[in-house]
């Protein structure tokens, strides 16, 4: 039972120093948690920490790879609409 | 300590020599009619105080770039959007780099005397990096003075902490005092342990905004307000603001355009929210300004800018630079004191040369001149110029280098300051941000409003099309000071009959 963090996080730090479990850590090129460490804060908080501040969609993954912040979830873009528009910076 | 709030209790005492008119551009600084003990505590701010920004240099590190909300302007993949310019990613710097880098630069630019901690992210939500920071520079360069900024959240808890440090003022980004305005700029807020939504976190937020000012207001520290405008979410309600901010004692207010461009990957800029125009944010400055100062000079500098406002020598003082040099920092805070001494000297003597004049001009000359024109004051309406300037208070630019104008105000009574305009960040509505615009067309769409522009030299190209556009170029007072020139033009104006009516507005931005 652990988190992991993927290929979108961008090493803000955030959830770093919230971890019960001392789990995170900084690494290249973005931050790892540590499977044996961490318990999903399981005994110490209601809501996984890591996945409750960081502010990058899809960034934390739990251990059937399904991201803990979806997308749209967090910026309030529905993703419809990003592709839409990423579709059309990328036209220019 | 108690503050003076600002238009409650004052009965705005002209500092010596200063004009009794807040808005008189003879005043040396709009900060004159602050009450001495704050003048002493901005007065070689860049930030803060308009002429020390012509004079003094700060600097940003960026240490801590955790977030603890989410603004719907930000987009955390690059720095915070509205505090430094999107789509670059500063340098981040453990807590002992940034305090070498700060040294170096002490060092090298003597006319650096603040250093602040913004974006990206919110230094009190990372806390440990940024007071380790402070920390170790309120103990090693007690000469600098330190700033931080904050969305206020972490506020309350921490102000106790930041009290310790050298810290003189701190700026916070408040954008509502209704959390039902709070809803539609913050998606989320990270309280207690667990993600809050919506209006709930706003609430939230909002009340820890307006404690935390509280706090500082009541430690005697200075802070400055940062509010950013969003046509049609916060726009009408940001005099409220003001008025709420001003109540409690802030003793700034700053009001920032929204910059969202589709490709910075925000919640507005993918939305399609515009940013306002030159117009709306300078009504609403108007509008807030009232008997509070409002910043103008802000230049919304990069989260780890280095050097004069507004410039950015960032690039020579890159951590693959600076890691090997040794800096004598007892020898270089010597010399600080000496370079600070002479700016100083500067100042005094400049000010004591502006009371001299206007002792003179009463007289006989000068402003007192224009209204002596033939034509009565009121039918003299008021023009403004932009000025292409590279600092120091004087027209040292050329045209087609200039990636920034300051807008001056003239009327019959006296030249003063409004804002300054980038040329680079602004759009002025769809229809002239088509593709083929060209890099001069945007210039003189941003340059939209004023009628002269005053600058060192312009080439043959862009004087046509400044003219074209109804705006006057001129080169004729090339170095001169910023202020006399601006009056000069006024009064040729006068004289060549230009004052009595509006120019007819030929500007392809107003179409
Ligand atoms: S889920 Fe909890 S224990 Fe696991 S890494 Fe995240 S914060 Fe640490
Ligand atoms: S909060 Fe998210 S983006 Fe930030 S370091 Fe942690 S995993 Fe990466
Ligand atoms: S406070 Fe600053 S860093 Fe945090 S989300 Fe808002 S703009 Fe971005």
């Amino acid at each position: 039972m652990a988190l992991q963090i993927v290929d979108g996080c961008v090493n803000c730090w955030a959830c770093e120093p919230l971890c019960p479990s001392q789990a995170i850590y900084a690494a290249i090129p973005h931050f790892l948690i540590d499977a044996k460490k961490c318990t999903e804060c399981d005994g110490d908080y209601a809501d996984k920490q890591c996945a409750s501040i960081c502010p990058i969609e899809e960034a934390i993954v739990d251990s059937q790879g399904e991201a803990l912040n979806p997308p749209g979830s967090l910026t309030g873009i529905p993703p419809e609409r990003w592709e839409q528009v990423r579709a059309e910076i990328q036209a220019r | 300590m108690e503050l003076t709030v600002l238009g409650q209790s004052q009965t705005t005492a002209p500092a010596a020599g200063g004009c009794a008119s807040s808005g008189c551009g003879s005043n040396d600084d709009q900060l004159n009619h602050l009450p001495e003990h704050i003048r002493a505590k901005v007065h070689n701010h860049p930030c803060y105080s308009e002429e020390a920004h012509h004079h003094y240099a700060r600097m940003h590190v960026a240490v801590a770039p955790a977030c603890n909300i989410q603004c719907h302007y930000c987009n955390r993949k690059y720095d915070c959007s509205n505090e430094s310019r999107p789509g670059v990613v500063s340098e981040l710097l453990t807590p002992d780099q940034a305090v070498k880098k700060v040294m170096t630069v002490a060092a090298n630019i003597p006319q650096m005397t603040v250093l602040g901690i913004a974006g990206p992210g919110d230094p009190l939500a990372n806390p440990e990096r940024t007071f380790d920071t402070f920390r170790q520079l309120t103990e090693k360069a007690p000469d600098i003075k330190l700033c931080v900024s904050t969305n206020g959240l972490a506020l309350p808890e921490l102000v106790d902490e930041l009290c310790k440090h050298n810290i003189d003022h701190v700026t916070m980004t408040i954008n509502c005092v209704d959390p039902d305005i709070g809803a539609q700029i913050y998606p989320w807020i990270f309280w207690k342990n667990r993600r809050v939504y919506g209006r709930k976190g706003a609430e939230i937020l909002i009340k820890q905004q307006q404690k935390g000012l509280q706090m500082l207001v009541d430690r005697g520290i200075l802070v400055k307000v940062n509010s950013v405008m969003i046509p049609g979410v916060n726009d009408k309600h940001l005099e409220e603001v003001s008025k709420a901010v001003k109540a409690k004692g802030a003793f700034l207010h700053n009001v920032m355009p929204l910059i969202a461009e589709a490709e910075h990957g925000t919640f507005y800029g993918v939305m399609g929210q515009r940013g306002p125009t030159h117009d709306e944010l300078q009504e609403l400055q108007d509008a807030c300004s009232g008997d509070m100062n409002m910043m103008r000079h802000c230049r919304q500098c990069r989260a780890d800018a280095v050097g004069m406002l507004g410039e950015d020598r960032g690039d020579e003082f890159t951590m693959d630079k600076i890691e090997a040099v040794d800096v004598d920092y007892a020898a270089a805070m010597v010399k600080r004191a000496e370079v600070h001494a002479a700016i100083e000297a500067t100042l005094a003597a400049k000010a004591k040369a502006k009371v001299e004049t206007q002792n003179l001009a009463s007289l006989q000359t000068a402003f007192v001149s224009l209204s002596s024109l033939t034509l009565p004051k009121k039918e003299s309406r008021p023009v403004l110029m932009a000025i292409a300037t590279s600092g120091g208070g004087i027209i040292n630019q050329h045209f087609g280098h200039a990636r920034e104008f300051l807008i001056y105000e003239a009327n019959a009574h006296d030249v003063r300051f409004i804002s300054h305009r980038k040329t680079d960040l602004y759009c002025s509505g769809d229809e002239t941000c088509g593709d083929g615009e060209s890099v001069l067309q945007k210039t003189i769409n941003a340059l939209k409003g004023c009628e002269v522009v005053l600058c060192s030299k312009i080439g043959y190209e862009p004087w046509g099309m400044l003219e074209e556009a109804g705006i006057i170029p001129n080169g004729e007072h090339a170095m001169e000071a910023i202020e006399d020139a601006v009056a000069a033009v006024y009064k040729e104006m006068g004289e060549k009959g230009l004052l009595d009516k509006k120019p007819e507005t030929k500007q392809r931005a107003t179409a």
